[in-house]
């Protein structure tokens, strides 16, 4: 302890003489690592845009950027088919499992941080033990399954492994979330003449609502980025998300490279992830990294 | 927790407060059980169920393009799967994808959280992108190499094409891979960097040591427990890799995985009993190095979310 604080004293007074210089190299040290870590984070995404931007005709000219910028690409995939309906497929089935998700696992979430109940343990476990399942192990079965009973190629097909598959993370962040709310307010305006259900509606719900909001993009990253289920349980654009549907893509003739159209849609399909983490950035981190570790 | 201990401990009131407290018990028991019901029949429903009906169909010769050659064949699928080259050339690949990408992601992910717990400058920035490669399409980000690294479909690449030959088409999924998921790596160690007390860095320094032994003596033995989690997370999650590969070889070259396989059997050739038993081979792959984590490495699953 001594030699500590003798230690640090000594090295505060070094510190206080070096300052200035030191901030300096430091500051531009952390600006190029800044630029590094940015740059390796976007460059593919602005490589993929460039890419959008090449007409059929220039795709292959080696270019880094496009030399003649054209919609060429765009209007290619909303004018065909190929691309609009699997977006809605996409949008649809996406919204639908991550509110259905997000309300099963808010009530089950509820239950573990607030009630005593036997093997909540038990719960949280199996959750934890199906975010590690390979999900191509269960897509034989429901491949199967999904043919007799009518679910094949249809939007609840995959809503409901998306569900499945979102449920133990949208618990575990849910449960984090619940565990860290005052509860007592909820008594504190029910003292102060608040009704039960004014208590909730006034008290309660926005407190718990950052949280479930955070889960639900969470859940909602993850349908919109499912590709197992996505290609082996349809067939047709009937029900198809887009990422499977990139993969029958076929350009502007049937003979050409598609490169241009997926790119363009994958351009589609990256923007509104890209609007969810410029605006949530600090939700997501939340999320993602409450509970992973205590303290 | 709270109102349980009175119940069992308090001495007073043990006999007259049981009666009411375990009404009051039960019904918050039920109530809990009402609550998690629907998650947990959905969560049984859909995964457990299924990989029985998986083990039951893997004992089973059954092709869908031959329903009438259907029977019994037991462990026969078995028997032909850990016989063919073609499954251990699967499994090595999937197994040097897993070493390879997870090794690099931790050393990327770890300098990444250094620098992102000790920024002053930039830190919003930094994060905000890093979630970027995170939250993109994995199908996006493998095209994004896949275009890049070949000629034909607009790449800037100078040399021979990497996705026509093994290794390097290996390499372009790695690579690919760890882009991608380098930054919830590093998101999962900057949690653990955070719990490391400041005192003992501060107090190594002070005892002269430097910032690699600070790290290696120091910090890293500290934040144990959220580097074996983000690596169990990350290793699972390599295990199954699908979606790169699908796009970007589709197995093409010898550079199928283990979902691929099932993949190909069970989609592809329609073969439920085969494709089942791959299947399952991976299930039991993934439960073996979970286990092996838990046990061996005393990774500490109470501290540890459900995570994709």
């Amino acid at each position: 302890m001594a030699t500590i604080a003798a230690g640090s004293s000594a090295r505060t007074r070094a510190r206080t003489a070096e300052i200035p210089k030191d901030h300096k190299r430091l500051d531009v040290r952390w600006l190029l690592g800044s630029v590094f870590i940015v740059l390796y984070a976007i460059v593919p995404i602005l490589w993929i845009l460039s890419l959008s931007f090449k007409s059929q005709a220039s795709v292959t000219d080696g270019s880094i950027l496009p030399l003649h910028p054209s919609w060429e690409n765009y209007k290619t995939i909303f004018n065909t088919g190929v691309f609009v309906r699997p977006l809605i497929n996409s949008i649809g089935i996406t919204v639908i499992s991550t509110i259905i998700a997000v309300t099963l696992a808010t009530l089950a979430a509820y239950a573990i941080a607030r009630l005593n109940f036997p093997g909540k343990k038990l719960v949280l476990s199996a959750a934890l033990g199906i975010a590690m399942f390979p999900p191509i192990s269960i897509v034989g079965p429901l491949f199967n399954m999904w043919r007799s009973i009518g679910l094949y190629d249809t939007w609840p097909g995959l809503i409901i492994p998306y569900m499945t598959f979102a449920l133990p993370m949208a618990i575990w962040v849910l449960s984090a979330f619940f565990r860290q709310i005052p509860w007592e307010l909820e008594q504190a305006a029910s003292v102060d003449g608040a009704t039960p259900f004014q208590a909730f509606r006034k008290v309660i719900v926005p407190l718990a609502a950052p949280g479930v909001f955070t889960s639900a993009i969470l859940v909602f990253f993850f349908a919109w980025n499912d590709f197992v289920f996505a290609i082996t349980l349809t067939s047709t654009d009937k029900s198809r998300p887009v990422t499977a549907a990139l993969n029958f893509f076929t350009g502007a003739s049937q003979f050409s490279q598609p490169t241009g159209a997926i790119a363009a849609a994958a351009i589609v399909v990256t923007i509104p992830i890209i609007i969810m983490v410029l605006i949530f950035q600090r939700r997501i981190v939340a999320g993602l990294t409450s509970g992973a570790v205590k303290g | 927790m709270t109102t349980l201990a009175p119940a069992s401990h308090g001495p007073g009131t043990r006999r007259r407060g049981k009666p009411i407290l375990t009404d009051r018990d039960k019904a918050e028991r039920r109530l809990g059980l009402r609550l998690v019901a629907p998650a947990v029949i959905v969560m049984l429903a859909v995964t457990v169920y299924p990989i029985c009906y998986s083990i039951w169909l893997s004992i089973q010769r059954y092709n869908l393009r031959f329903p009438n050659d259907h029977k019994y064949v037991w462990l026969s699928n078995y028997g032909k799967i850990l016989s063919s080259s073609v499954f251990w050339q699967d499994i090595r690949n999937t197994f040097l994808i897993v070493v390879v990408s997870v090794v690099l992601e931790l050393i990327l992910g770890l300098a990444l959280a250094l620098f992102m717990h000790r920024a002053t400058f930039g830190r919003n920035i930094v994060r905000t992108a890093i979630l970027l490669p995170y939250g993109i399409i994995t199908v996006v980000s493998a095209f994004a190499f896949q275009f890049a690294v070949s000629p034909d479909l607009g790449g800037f690449w100078p040399w021979s094409p990497p996705l026509a030959g093994h290794t390097s088409s290996l390499f372009v999924i790695i690579a690919t891979e760890v882009w991608k998921t380098t930054p919830f790596m590093s998101l999962l160690l900057l949690a653990g960097l955070a719990t490391v007390p400041n005192d003992y860095v501060e107090a190594a320094k002070v005892d002269g040591a430097n910032a690699w032994q600070r790290l290696i003596k120091v910090i890293l033995p500290n934040m144990k427990a959220a580097v074996l989690v983000a690596v169990l997370f990350r290793t699972l999650d390599a295990v199954r890799i699908f979606d790169t590969v699908f796009i970007q070889t589709k197995g093409a070259n010898k550079t199928a995985t283990l979902s691929q396989l099932g993949y190909n059997q069970l989609i592809n050739q329609l073969n439920l009993g085969l494709g089942s038993a791959v299947s399952i081979l991976l299930f039991l792959i993934v439960i073996m190095v979970a286990f092996i984590f838990v046990k061996g490495f005393k990774t500490d699953l109470g501290q540890v979310r459900g995570e994709r």
